[in-house]
């Protein structure tokens, strides 16, 4: 637990942690069973005794692993599949300056190959317009500005006719693969030791 | 009640689960429903695929983190892997990885029982059998069935299981042992060439009659990832009604789409070596890989002259450690397609070395690449197999080989059209040489699925929704009966081989082995040694060959063996018994000792620990 600061613990502030424990509680066992494990009494701590320091240092209490980071779990993953298959961080994270073209070709090959796997895999993407890049398009009074955006002479009220310059992407469904709820989604990809 | 007819195919490196509910009035046509199969895809991580890959890894018990091998319907379990995750870390891991178990289970040469896979674990593994890696796979697909169709257990439907059809009595029956330890007691067998026939049977709907009329023989090639499987399938007109009948099966060839990956790799890798860039097991690997996609490519675009690889290092350097390589359309056509695919005359032979040894170290793989020089020796063999049949359901004679009239085309290495279309060509000029028509290609097959799908159809239609292939055993089997000669030291006296099943025995029927008695040891084991014939078609129970060794036709296969139950407490007492056999309705066989003029009835059971 992060420490509260008073404006945190307003009551709008408790209403919004009750409301989110309530669905974490009902969709997330884990989280149900510490939640079930704060309700309990707190163990009654005896008052410190003055003692006088031991001579001998006991041994340091083993730090507790940090909670793992659950907030941005998916994207972690997703970030992790593209790893895996597609090496996408050693190849961001590499610096491109010593390497010649065709090196940086080669390997983008392996990322583009691995990559595109896993998008195919975990992604249904479809153009948000249908027509081809260069055509006409018809933008309609009611047009979803999420999807569409709108460049140039943008003037007056829809409809506006244009060109198509870019498709747009969408992704009409998301299959992420379910994750032990076990591990660390921080860890994009373990480190290999070969025996 | 059953709801579903299911289809499992259990393939050397992929398995697949397709259904059909029974209630259907007609076949699925090309809409088929295959189940998605949950697994492990990385740590913790679960996916779920059409095909599960036949790979078993045993992880070591700090391997992993606590709770990260868990699949949804097991969370805790720790202990195995199945599936994708399996193949990609067992790949850097091999000494724990369980691969082409299926072959094992058709490998007479080890104890198919006993723990021995993975074949070089190191001691802390706790290695299991062929027969319990099939039953892991097949316990995977039920649990990923139960937990999707909670209210419909798989072991409540009608279930079909595919093996090759060049699996002998033994590798059936193991089959049938390993769905039973997985939960799965009541699954008939279907020969995978025929299931393949199904699923193009299904997808043509009534469509089929007019692609295929009476006097066609369609040719069934099978290249999966580990075997090469061949069948001949008639149709003939009986009494006004279209019949098919399976003809003949091939031998049991260790030759697949894998083997042509790894071939593409070798070549690639060897002008690696020259300059000088080595890689290791796990670059191999993805080498591996590269080549079957660039192979993917090349074959889609002919236009292409090559395909640039890159193979990348382990490093966390992407760029730096990725090693360029390519592959050519001169090395694709040269080590697959005149490879794997050459142009021979019919009259040529695998090469084989036939091996003698008793306890065969390694799996029994096809010495020779050649696919078509086994279809050759396959199509010869059976023509003169034929010839001599009263009955030949096609005409052979005067022909050099069988002459196939159409051929369909099933397994992922015939995702390359280049691959059909030569061995419809090589074919085609063997026919024409000898004075035949060209054979056609049955088209509109799904070549990775083909074999579940068509199982899910035929348990279907057995239901007498359709039209089912005939043509039982496909094998002759036999008995060997020692020769009463005087004995002579350090020399066997010679085996003769006494037919007790013929081929072609449906489903469903006995043969009874003619008056040719047998004294039985109550109390004491008694075995026979057991052969079969893929060839031999006109024996007859009760026909007896001299000295087997003599007969090249003949193949021996596990021993049977029974002990005699000590009943009447007369332990000692010879007992007179004729032999009869049966071919059960699930697809396997089995042998009786029937006491002569008593109510004693004794099962004889294929011993399949060792062939001694």
């Amino acid at each position: 637990m992060e420490p509260t600061t008073a404006s945190e613990t307003s009551w709008l502030a408790r209403l919004r942690t009750a409301l989110a424990c309530f669905g974490r509680i009902l969709s997330n066992p884990e989280f149900s069973r510490r939640a079930a494990a704060l309700l309990q009494p707190a163990p009654v701590t005896p008052p410190p005794a003055r003692v006088t320091p031991p001579v001998a240092t006991p041994a340091p209490a083993p730090v507790p692993p940090p909670p793992p980071e659950r907030v941005h779990a998916s994207a972690l993953l997703l970030l992790s599949l593209l790893q895996r298959e597609g090496r996408l961080v050693d190849f961001l994270q590499e610096d491109m300056g010593a390497y010649s073209d065709a090196d940086i070709g080669g390997a983008a090959r392996v990322v583009h190959a691995g990559c595109r796997k896993v998008l195919a895999e975990c992604l249904t993407l479809e153009p948000a317009l249908p027509e081809a890049e260069g055509a006409t398009v018809h933008v309609p009074a009611g047009f979803d500005a999420q999807r569409i955006r709108l460049t140039g002479n943008v003037a007056g009220q829809p409809p506006f006719r244009g060109t198509l310059k870019h498709h747009g992407w969408v992704a009409t469904s998301v299959r992420l693969p379910a994750v032990a709820t076990a591990l660390d989604p921080r860890v994009v990809a373990a480190a290999e030791v070969e025996l | 009640m059953a709801q579903y007819s299911i289809g499992i195919d259990l393939g050397t490196t992929n398995c697949a689960l397709s259904y059909f509910p029974l209630t259907a009035a007609a076949g699925r046509g090309a809409a088929q429903s295959t189940l998605a199969i949950p697994q492990l895809t990385a740590v913790g991580a679960v996916a779920e695929r059409p095909l599960l890959p036949s790979f078993l890894y045993l992880p070591n018990e700090r391997e992993f983190p606590a709770g990260s091998l868990g699949v949804p319907w097991d969370p805790p379990r720790a202990d195995r892997i199945v599936g994708e995750f399996a193949r990609a870390h067992g790949s850097k891991v091999p000494t724990r990885l369980v691969a082409s178990a299926k072959s094992w289970l058709g490998h007479t040469g080890v104890d198919r029982s006993g723990a021995i896979l993975p074949w070089q674990a190191p001691p802390d593994v706790a290695r299991v059998s062929p027969l319990a890696a099939a039953a892991h796979y097949l316990a995977h697909l039920r649990e990923a069935w139960d937990h999707q169709f909670p209210g419909e257990p798989l072991a409540g439907q009608e279930i079909v299981l595919t093996v090759p059809a060049s699996f002998d009595a033994a590798a059936r029956e193991l089959t049938l042992q390993a769905a039973r330890q997985a939960g799965l007691p009541a699954a008939t067998l279907l020969e995978e060439p025929q299931a393949a026939f199904y699923a193009w049977l299904e997808r043509m709907g009534e469509g089929f009659r007019k692609q295929v009329q009476p006097g066609d023989l369609v040719l069934v090639v099978d290249v999966g990832g580990g075997t090469t499987d061949f069948s001949l399938i008639a149709v003939t007109d009986q009494e006004g009604t279209l019949a098919l009948t399976r003809v003949a099966v091939g031998d049991h060839i260790l030759l697949g789409g894998d083997n042509m990956d790894l071939a593409l790799a070798h070549q690639v890798n060897q002008r690696l070596t020259a300059a000088g860039r080595k890689l290791d097991a796990w670059q191999f690997n993805a080498l591996t890989y590269a080549c079957r996609q660039a192979k993917e490519n090349l074959f889609a675009q002919p236009h292409l002259e090559k395909q640039s690889l890159s193979i990348p290092g382990r490093g966390s350097s992407l760029v730096g450690g990725t090693i360029p390589a390519e592959l050519t359309r001169e090395e694709l056509s040269r080590v697959l397609t005149e490879g794997f695919f050459p142009r021979v005359a019919v009259t040529e032979v695998p090469q084989t070395a036939r091996r003698t040894g008793l306890a065969q170290m390694a799996l029994p793989y096809a010495q020779d690449a050649g696919v078509t020089r086994h279809l050759a020796a396959f199509l010869t063999r059976q023509a003169r197999a034929l010839a001599g049949a009263p009955d030949a359901p096609v005409p052979v004679a005067g022909r050099a080989f069988v002459h196939p009239t159409a051929v369909l085309f099933n397994g992922g290495a015939f995702k390359a059209a280049v691959l059909q279309e030569r061995v419809l060509a090589v074919l085609n000029d063997w026919l024409a040489a000898d004075g035949g028509a060209p054979a056609r290609e049955l088209a509109g097959a799904d070549l990775d699925l083909a074999v579940a799908r068509g199982a899910a159809y035929y348990g279907w239609a057995r239901h007498g929704h359709g039209l089912r292939i005939r043509g039982g055993t496909a094998r002759a089997y036999y008995v060997g009966v020692e020769t009463a000669m005087p004995a002579v030291p350090g020399i066997d006296p010679p085996l003769n081989a006494l037919c007790v099943a013929p081929f072609g025995m449906e489903e469903g029927t006995r043969a009874d082995v003619p008056p040719q008695e047998f004294g039985l040891v109550v109390g004491e084991p008694t075995r026979f040694r057991f052969f079969a014939s893929s060839v031999r078609r006109d024996d007859r129970p009760g026909d007896l060959l001299e000295d087997a060794a003599a007969h090249p036709d003949l193949e021996e296969v596990a021993p049977i063996e029974t002990a005699l139950a000590d009943v009447g407490g007369d332990a000692g007492r010879l007992v007179p018994v004729q032999l009869q056999a049966v071919v059960t309705e699930l697809g396997t066989l089995e042998l009786r000792c029937l006491e002569r003029g008593g109510p004693g009835q004794w099962q004889l059971e294929l011993n399949v620990r060792m062939k001694e």
